[in-house]
């Protein structure tokens, strides 16, 4: 009914491979976007903006990132959170060697040194496939969080051990650090989030993102059909890793504010992960659903108790908030192993062919 | 000159210098690497016969160590504390073939990795409900473990091996032996072996994967059980003692995924070399806490060698 692609036709090939064949797409994007663009800022508190909607967009941006890698490319990660901290360890450097540079160029140079590492750690993943990967990028969460850790020239040799977000100001407005506003950072966030979506889709629509899908369903067919599977397994580390350090950028400079090596430990990698899976591996609309999942629900659990009367200490809102989510995995997985999105595209199918069946 | 003196030369002429301390510094690698050894062993059981990568061992352990401890703290007298916490593992077992494996049976192999680290979360959430955060003693000597200790002077030097280590690495051994008889000549052992090779084949010859599923979940609790007494009588029982699971994954990937062999083997190994690098490389030219690492960088350099890992079985591909 909503959805009635009645009367759209197609007449070329392009027209046809278009970004939203179906106008309705459209139109639903640019609501989201006014959503997020104008009426969320209109109407949220400084606590919705830290708690729930910059968080979404950043968990949403480094699950796309490891989406580009495991859902697209098929290299299973489990070393999210320590490029997420290289990212942002390169940042922080950047922004103190070089005083006067832009704070979203900082940002956005920071996923090189990330896309670096990432290549770097990429390697073995030419001989080395499925669980043998993932356990090898373990080496490089491991690795690397011990590394900021004992190399002190990485948060400037300061006591603390841990790095804190001077206030920086872009165009004249605090962005990051102490005297910055939500809604400021929030717009930064978001813009920035916006643009790397707009890229990724693209990559991932392209010559590059089929030449991934093709190692991902099958590596030696794909090379027997000329995919040069270095070039392939690499390129698709390089732009993980660049999304990803970017979204660990963030993560300190507009939304922590300040970070210690262990907030890069394997919890993180795991939550992007989690984040990635429930939202749908291979979908890039899936990693906004699945953080938005994974960001409200702890929010949710521990103020529904107190609103309904039940007073519960906060370690066991905690401890609760971990056995709940480990059970809606488990359940998410078996209700639908293909995530959020699949559910998204299975209820649009619906609404096309509504009031016939098929 | 003075670096590749640290790195090649200092730390062999130390060996060489305190022999006695060398040795102390192998055994507790030993102990250690025995302890991995069990862990991966849990998870080589469970991927030979179902494919599942089980991130759970880890807070199985923890669970089962905790359960039995918990038993003894309401005046369950030890000896009977532990059938008990058996049975409990037992439950655990049919639990998570009921709930969680048996709705997921034939989904992609990442998607039952992420249900046992589901499983890991709520296993996490519900122990600390239950027995709450807080680290634990292990009840060493209700459980008639000795807790002194032997001391010998070779070299003229000093080495001390504590009881309770010698019982762990006795008490792995026979758990070790009893697990290969089992597998090999019963016909359940057989059965899991089966399964492990190829699963429709097995169920086309009446071989119920149900029944092997609880039955290996239920011996990889039992594994759990002993690394988490054997671990809780060194360092206590608490939470993060789950870290440990991430120490048994290098030593499978050195060991290779199927290998029982394997997963003794490598877990030795690492925890003998992670101990010697620690020791004489890490604490005085990096910092110390190499530990932490160590293993895995250890672990990737043999891979990109041998893909398999030392005793995994060849990857055959074809189109």
């Amino acid at each position: 009914m909503l959805y009635r692609t009645a009367g759209q036709f197609k007449t070329s090939y392009r027209a046809d491979h278009a970004l939203f064949p179906v106008r309705q797409d459209a139109w639903l994007l640019a609501f989201i976007l006014l959503l997020a663009f104008v009426v969320f800022p209109m109407t949220a508190n400084e606590f919705v903006f830290r708690a729930l909607l910059t968080p979404v967009l950043i968990y949403a941006l480094a699950a796309l990132g490891l989406n580009i890698l495991t859902g697209y490319a098929g290299q299973l990660s489990l070393g999210t959170g320590a490029f997420m901290g290289v990212g942002a360890y390169a940042c922080y450097k950047l922004v103190t060697i070089f005083p006067d540079l832009n704070l979203i160029v900082a940002i956005m140079l920071s996923g090189f040194f990330s896309a670096a590492i990432g290549v770097a750690f990429g390697l073995p993943s030419l001989r080395i496939k499925g669980f043998y990967l993932a356990i090898a990028t373990l080496a490089a969460q491991f690795f690397l969080v011990w590394l900021f850790e004992k190399w002190a020239w990485l948060y400037n040799y300061n006591s603390s051990g841990s790095i804190q977000v001077p206030t920086i100001s872009v165009f004249g407005h605090p962005v990051a650090g102490p005297n910055a506003t939500a809604i400021v950072q929030y717009y930064v966030v978001l813009v920035i989030v916006a643009v790397i979506t707009w890229l990724a889709i693209n990559i991932t629509r392209g010559r590059i993102g089929r030449m991934w899908k093709a190692v991902r369903d099958m590596d030696i067919a794909a090379e027997l059909v000329g995919i040069n599977l270095m070039k392939a397994k690499l390129s698709a580390f390089a732009v993980s890793s660049y999304i990803v350090g970017v979204a660990g950028a963030l993560f300190v400079f507009l939304w922590r504010g300040a970070a210690e090596p262990v907030a890069f430990d394997i919890p993180l990698s795991f939550r992007v992960l989690f984040i990635a899976i429930i939202g749908g591996l291979g979908s890039v609309l899936g990693n906004y659903l699945g953080a938005i999942l994974i960001v409200a629900l702890p929010v949710i659990i521990s103020t529904l108790p107190a609103s309904v009367g039940l007073p519960l200490s906060s370690a066991m809102v905690e401890h609760l908030n971990t056995m709940i989510i480990g059970a809606l995995i488990i359940l998410f997985l078996i209700v639908e192993p293909h995530g959020l999105a699949r559910f998204w595209a299975i209820i649009r199918e619906k609404l096309i062919m509504w009031p016939f069946p098929h | 000159m003075d670096l590749l003196n640290a790195i090649f030369v200092k730390p062999f002429a130390d060996m060489v210098a305190a022999p006695d301390f060398l040795l102390q510094v192998l055994w507790e690698g030993l102990v250690a690497g025995v302890l991995y050894a069990l862990i991966a062993l849990g998870f080589v059981l469970i991927y030979k016969s179902s494919r599942i990568f089980n991130f759970a061992q880890g807070i199985m352990v923890v669970f089962a160590a905790l359960t039995l401890i918990g038993f003894h703290e309401h005046g369950v007298p030890a000896l009977l504390a532990v059938p008990l916490t058996l049975a409990v593992m037992f439950i655990l077992a049919v639990a998570i073939e009921r709930v969680v494996l048996r709705p997921l049976v034939n989904q992609p192999d990442i998607i039952l990795f992420m249900a046992t680290i589901g499983i890991t979360l709520f296993l996490i959430g519900f122990g600390e409900i239950i027995f709450g955060g807080e680290n634990k003693v292990m009840i060493t000597e209700e459980l008639l473990i000795p807790t002194g200790s032997y001391t010998f002077e070779p070299f003229g030097g000093f080495v001390s091996i504590e009881q309770k280590d010698l019982t762990a690495v006795v008490g792995a051994v026979v758990l070790v032996v009893v697990l290969l008889v089992f597998l090999n000549r019963s016909k359940m052992g057989r059965a899991i072996r089966a399964l492990g090779d190829d699963h429709q084949a097995a169920l086309s010859v009446g071989i119920s994967l149900s029944t092997i599923w609880v039955l290996v979940w239920f011996i990889a609790g039992v594994i759990a059980l002993a690394t988490g007494i054997v671990w809780g009588a060194r360092a206590g029982v608490s939470f993060a003692l789950e870290v440990i699971a991430y120490k048994a994954l290098p030593v499978l990937m050195l060991g290779g995924l199927e290998s029982v062999s394997g997963a003794i083997i490598g877990g030795i190994a690492i925890g003998v070399l992670e101990k010697l690098f620690e020791i004489y490389w890490g604490q005085p030219l990096l910092g110390g806490n190499t530990e932490t690492w160590f293993a895995f960088v250890l672990a990737l350099i043999v891979l990109l060698f041998r893909p398999q890992g030392l005793f995994g079985e060849r990857i055959i591909e074809r189109v």
